[in-house]
């Protein structure tokens, strides 16, 4: 793996202490991505096209996590749509029995349709508290992210035999869903939300609040996860992705690393599923499969994995470049998400956040050349 | 008790298609450590190799025979090409080559859709191979017992090569320890090649043996793809008769839940099953012993 490494606080040769402009520039960076998101956007575009951004911005909350995990931790996180769906189902239950409460009746529409009796399933009761449905959220993703990670990371498994266990399962959580239509909603999902903890999700002026919410859990978690990146833990977690066996040799437990990066990108995926229900107003198994799952690599890997911002750039540009493109040419999109793939990770692992280094690295030896004649 | 019996039997032939396709992927991860996401597309090629053949032959028996041979080539070509062009700049990132292929396979399925249409198509199986026999209260289908067959055979014939021809030992010796084998003499790219046309080529008749139990369609390969890879996760690389135990296993441990739970609730239960047993042996039923560390 020869992805630009962070650099590292304890440099020996650091020089003199970082200039003004230097020691600014990651705050202003998030200052400048906080006017953009929070003042600009929502002033420039129509209440259509903010909602399609909010949508990007879910999967931009994914990218921060599989920046984290991938980019960072190594880890090859091919099943975050599990999480996403996990969380975004915990939401939407939640939403359905309010929505089912709110107009007197006690099952959601789709049991009605669907069910074979007219009480609701226990495991469904305990979401109408909202409460318990938002903690849910987040520690449901967490503690399966957790199970699966402890039983994995202890025995060593790792590589490629990980990325399939976590790709397999994105497929059984989405065929366990498609199967359990009565109490699920089956291949449709739970759609047609109407409301957001009492407020109408059809109002513009709700939906837009929506929006500021999903902004600022995305600040807020790149601020988060950039603390992660620069701190000791962070540096630990780059160490086991580029030579496990040394930090075991260190004493420490590769494990217990990569473990917290798997919950916390996890749980980075719940609140995004939790946040892309009000916003879309809908979850469905569709969007949690195989190919959604990967979908949530791809945009991390053409952005830049290892950057935060290359990360969460790249997740937004690739949800927008679909739902613009997917539409209009089916055929030519499909083509050319096949070929961002093999460009982006087969010839610029470092996604396109590492243009820059990489245009400047072809540069110099030129130069060189050009002096020795 | 027939139940029980017709069970196990539906397990197998099961096991038998997933194994024609472990088969090949255990050949191609074993030898290079590579993940190839392009492998179910590679089935579906062989597919409509032979749908194809049987639009120009009219004899469905004939072009079925044809079209094993030919699906070998087709699939095998399509493998090494996909290695000389990509595969072999991604030695040392094992991880991107699994999401570059994976890119590879969203062309290939556009590519399907483009010349053969969206709709699935299907073939006509042999006279031969519609029928049943019954053994003793249990219906066993004549081209299940086919696939059986094709099965055993590829795993007979890939088991002769790596045991008795120099390619084989070269691929073993690739897949002992690569570096030794390279100050040995071994041109290891050429082998990588031809283990990579090997491997793929037996994904082409597992798209021939496909055709024979469903129908054939631009994302058919998926459907059957990450259960192949778990069978070779759980087999471990270092043989081949890790891949059929554990095809044969997980076919008849999925059709026996199935009976009894779900088929949702089965996939469930075998990937929980899965993991448990890696537990036990992290690298799989049969590992390499090597002091290396990775």
């Amino acid at each position: 793996m020869t992805t630009t490494l962070t650099p590292t606080k304890t440099t020996p040769t650091a020089g003199p202490t970082p200039s003004l402009l230097e020691r600014l520039r990651v705050p202003g960076a998030f200052l400048l991505g906080a006017v953009l998101l929070m003042g600009v956007a929502p002033l420039a575009l129509s209440d259509f096209r903010l909602d399609l951004l909010a949508k990007y911005l879910c999967y931009a909350i994914v990218a921060v996590g599989v920046s984290l995990a991938w980019g960072r931790g190594g880890l090859l996180v091919l099943g975050q749509g599990v999480f996403f769906g996990l969380g975004g189902y915990a939401m939407a239950m939640h939403l359905k029995l309010a929505d089912a409460a709110a107009t007197g009746q006690t099952l959601p529409d789709f049991m009605q349709l669907y069910g074979t009796g007219d009480t609701l399933p226990w495991w469904w009761q305990p979401f109408a508290n909202p409460a318990f449905a938002l903690a849910m959220t987040v520690l449901l993703p967490m503690a399966v992210a957790a199970l699966l990670g402890f039983f994995v990371f202890r025995r060593r498994v790792k590589g490629a035999y990980f990325a399939i266990l976590s790709q397999a399962l994105a497929a059984a959580l989405a065929i366990w869903l498609v199967g359990q239509q009565a109490t699920t909603g089956g291949t449709n999902g739970l759609t047609d939300i109407q409301g957001f903890f009492g407020y109408d999700l059809g109002d513009p002026v709700n939906q837009r609040t929506v929006y500021f919410i999903i902004a600022a859990a995305l600040l807020l978690l790149m601020a988060a996860a950039r603390q992660l990146f620069v701190s000791r833990y962070g540096e630990l977690l780059v160490a086991v992705r580029d030579s496990e066996e040394r930090v075991r040799f260190f004493g420490y437990d590769p494990a217990n690393v990569k473990l917290v990066a798997y919950v916390v990108a996890a749980g980075m995926a719940g609140l995004a599923g939790a946040l892309f229900v009000p916003a879309v107003g809908i979850i469905s198994p569709a969007l949690i499969g195989i190919v959604p799952s990967i979908g949530f690599v791809i945009g991390a890997a053409v952005g830049g994995r290892a950057s935060l911002v290359g990360a969460v750039l790249g997740a937004i540009a690739v949800a927008w470049a679909q739902s613009t493109l997917s539409d209009a040419f089916p055929a030519a999109w499909t083509y050319l998400q096949g070929l961002l793939f093999v460009l982006a990770v087969g010839f610029l692992p470092g996604g396109l956040a590492s243009l820059v280094t990489v245009l400047r690295r072809r540069r110099t030896p030129t130069t060189q050349t050009g002096g020795t004649a | 008790m027939t139940v029980i019996l017709n069970q196990s039997f539906t397990g197998i032939s099961i096991g038998a298609v997933l194994l024609l396709i472990a088969l090949g992927l255990t050949l191609t991860f074993g030898q290079m450590g590579v993940i190839n996401m392009a492998h179910g597309e590679f089935i579906m090629a062989g597919a409509y190799t032979t749908y194809v053949l049987q639009k120009d032959i009219s004899g469905a028996g004939v072009s079925l025979l044809i079209a094993l041979p030919l699906a070998f080539l087709v699939a095998g070509s399509l493998g090494a090409l996909l290695e000389w062009l990509l595969i072999r700049r991604l030695y040392t990132r094992p991880l991107d080559t699994l999401l570059v292929t994976w890119g590879v396979s969203l062309m290939l399925q556009q590519l399907a859709r483009d010349i053969f249409g969206a709709p699935n198509v299907q073939t006509h199986a042999p006279d031969l191979l519609t029928g049943n026999i019954s053994v003793g209260g249990i219906t066993l289908a004549n081209n299940r017992l086919f696939i059986l067959g094709l099965a055993l055979l590829c795993v007979l014939g890939v088991t002769l090569i790596l045991r008795l021809t120099p390619l084989g030992r070269r691929i073993r010796a690739v897949v002992q320890n690569r570096d030794l084998a390279e100050v040995s003499g071994i041109a290891t790219g050429r082998v990588d090649r031809m283990t990579f046309f090997i491997g793929s080529g037996l994904a082409g008749v597992a798209g021939v043996a496909l055709t024979l139990v469903g129908p054939i369609g631009p994302t058919m390969g998926t459907n059957y793809i990450v259960d192949a890879f778990l069978v070779v996760v759980v087999g471990g690389i270092a043989q081949l008769k890790g891949s059929v135990i554990t095809a044969f296993a997980l076919g008849v441990l999925q059709s026996v839940l199935e009976y009894s739970t779900t088929v949702s609730v089965a996939k469930v239960i075998v990937l929980v099953a899965i993991v448990a047993f890696l537990q036990w042996r992290p690298q799989g039923l049969y590992t390499l012993r090597t002091r290396s560390l990775a």
